[in-house]
């Protein structure tokens, strides 16, 4: 079994020949019980990138090190094979063997790291009664619901004792009640594990919330790594900044003002490029960032204090809970949340002309 | 009918739609007297009267020992051999694994009584390992109870391995490599999870195995003759009776007929419940 220690990988892998798939192209450092979360929409190879690490899909280049252990190098044709990693997976839709109860289960892994079975069973047994699941023990997997089955799931890749725990898309198709349930599980279980975590998530409120690092992926790349503080306020891409629900615009900043080079036509629709006005002062080379919620709409040119004011037309909406949310086509493109009674009072419809304005005060403005 | 759409797509009754047309309803009725008269012949023609002192007829007791001995350890035999042959046809990947599996597929079409000469031309006393086997262990296949459980077990085991190939193959793979994180070799993760998995499939393919056996007639004959007590299987007995003693026929007849309907009942069952899922 492996030692627990950090983990390091670079994880390369060429696509089959002539599927037109990407080559994926990963770094991931977790440190011991540090949480990181890989964010990407589906397709965009993150489950590839956790079953390389699980030593299910060979990596091409690259390495996979674990507590100074190399699980996989082809570099040096190193490959540990699967059954001696010691990494404990919770795959998605959390496969829970049918023919199995939760009790042996939890056994399983515990059976295959050299416990005799009646040893197995007991200690398969203690660890559903410390994480609150000792009632499910004698069940079988078809009598539980989504998220009980998850986080036995869980409890049956902690139970392995595992050098490095990896998590494919823990908190997906799952009804709200137990999404919050398990979050909290997770947070909880998570932070006591002391190796490793890697949690795959398509989802980029799972990832904020779990993780200590998040690093997005697209087209099996990373976009943007960072804590998800710098991750979730400071987009450093259109996709990021879409995943994390925020405008994006980049342009050259002059002081308290920026003329922005992308996220917008750059004319202003009068021949010149769109200006943003900032109440932090930046020079050079800069991103700007505002949340949909800060954008106010108007009917007409408003009058007074908000100092960005740009013309725009509906191009898209959405109702989001008790917002709608609005895609505004103009100068600057962008998201606006706005309650269902101004979209009545503004009369407002796809492809109505309207004034956007944001306050200098709502926007971030960060080095790009 | 209420709260139902007037038209219900893929499983309409047929109440719109008009008569049934004669064109089809007479051949189905032709097909249906095909099947139905003979089990009715069967039935009206058998010697009740008879019935109990036929039935202790020491010779069909050892026609239906013999059946139902060889047929089981045929399936044993298929179960034992199959298994793995279909394990691998539907978890490894090694060059000539279609050819294998077309190469499974034959005894399936191929009619019984060349399967009995084929047998002989390779367990026969001249055949290609049948005087291996002579010279080496002492074993004579052919005219032999050993022998049946060859023939038997050459027509069975294709609807065992095609039956557990399939259930295999629709046994989530995705479990094998969740398996194989645990640390679970590939022997341990075929024992603990995929033939569990497959295990509705196994059955089945047991079954079926086991009711080809019993039927089995062409390569048995062929391979092995008929000596009661030795090779005369029920089937065999069943020729046998046909030219002198046309009651023992069909009461033979009867008991492998009772036999088949309560593995077709037990089949159904087992359909019907589907798979563990």
């Amino acid at each position: 079994m492996t030692r627990p220690g950090p983990l390091d990988a670079h994880l390369v892998t060429a696509p089959p020949r002539g599927t037109g798939a990407f080559t994926l192209d990963v770094r991931l450092a977790a440190g011991v019980g540090e949480v990181v979360a890989v964010l990407g929409p589906n397709g965009a190879g993150k489950s590839t990138a956790l079953r390389m690490l699980a030593g299910l899909h060979p990596l091409s280049a690259g390495h996979v090190r674990l507590g100074g252990r190399s699980l996989e190098e082809p570099g040096r044709s190193i490959r540990v094979p699967a059954q001696r990693r010691g990494v404990g997976l919770v795959p998605q839709e959390s496969l829970l063997f049918p023919h199995l109860r939760v009790r042996d289960q939890v056994a399983f892994g515990l059976r295959h790291r050299g416990a005799d079975r009646a040893e197995a069973r007991r200690e398969s047994t203690g660890w559903l009664e410390r994480t609150g699941l000792g009632e499910l023990a004698d069940r079988r997997p078809s009598e539980l619901s989504g998220g009980q089955a998850r986080r036995v799931a869980i409890v049956r890749a902690l139970a392995a004792r595992p050098a490095l725990l990896l998590l494919d898309e823990p908190l997906a198709a799952l009804d709200v009640r137990a999404v919050l349930e398990l979050r909290s599980f997770l947070r909880h279980h998570l932070a006591h594990v002391g190796v490793p975590t890697v949690l795959v998530t398509h989802d980029a409120l799972d990832a904020l919330v779990l993780a200590d690092v998040v690093v997005v992926l697209d087209a099996g790349r990373v976009e943007q790594a960072g804590r998800p503080a710098e991750v979730a306020g400071r987009p450093r891409s259109a996709h990021v900044a879409a995943l994390v629900g925020l405008n994006l615009v980049r342009g050259t900043s002059a002081g308290h003002l920026v003329t922005m080079t992308s996220g917008t036509d750059g004319t202003g629709g009068t021949g010149e490029p769109a200006q943003v006005v900032t109440a932090t002062e930046q020079h050079g080379d800069v991103f700007c960032c505002w949340a949909p919620g800060a954008v106010s709409v108007h009917g007409q040119r408003p009058e007074g204090s908000p100092r960005n004011v740009w013309r725009g037309e509906i191009t898209g909406m959405t109702p989001h809970g008790d917002i709608v949310r609005l895609e505004v086509a103009g100068p600057v493109s962008l998201l606006a949340d706005v309650t269902p009674a101004a979209v009545a009072e503004l009369d407002l419809a796809p492809a109505a002309p309207v004034w956007v304005s944001v306050k200098a005060t709502e926007v971030t403005v960060y080095p790009a | 009918m209420s709260g139902r759409p007037a038209v219900a797509l893929g499983a309409g009754t047929g109440a719109a739609t008009g008569r049934v047309p004669w064109q089809l309803l007479v051949p189905a009725a032709f097909a249906v007297a095909l099947l139905v008269l003979p089990l009715t012949g069967l039935l009206v023609r058998a010697p009740w009267s008879t019935l109990p002192a036929r039935l202790t007829d020491p010779e069909v007791g050892q026609a239906l020992r013999l059946s139902l001995l060889t047929a089981t350890a045929s399936m044993v035999v298929c179960l034992l051999l199959g298994v793995p042959l279909a394990w691998l046809l539907a978890r490894a990947s090694f060059p000539g694994r279609r050819v294998l599996r077309a190469m499974v597929t034959v005894p399936l079409v191929l009619p019984p009584v060349v399967g009995g000469v084929a047998l002989l031309a390779a367990f026969g006393r001249t055949g290609v390992a049948g005087g291996w086997l002579d010279d080496t262990l002492g074993l004579r296949l052919p005219f032999t109870t050993l022998g049946v459980v060859v023939a038997q077990s050459f027509v069975a085991m294709p609807f065992l391995v095609l039956a557990v190939e399939g259930a295999l193959r629709s046994a989530d793979a995705r479990y094998d490599d969740l398996a194989a994180t645990f640390g679970a070799s590939r022997w341990q993760t075929f024992c603990r999870v995929t033939l569990p998995l497959a295990a509705p499939g196994v059955l089945s393919g047991a079954v079926l195995a086991w009711a080809r056996a019993l039927g089995e007639f062409g390569a048995t004959i062929t391979f092995n003759g008929s000596y009661p007590g030795t090779t005369r299987t029920m089937p065999l007995a069943i020729y046998a009776a046909r030219n002198t003693d046309f009651e023992a026929a069909i009461l033979l007849s009867l008991v492998l007929l009772v036999v088949s309907v309560a593995i077709l009942a037990l089949l159904r069952e087992r359909w019907m419940a589907g798979p563990v899922s």
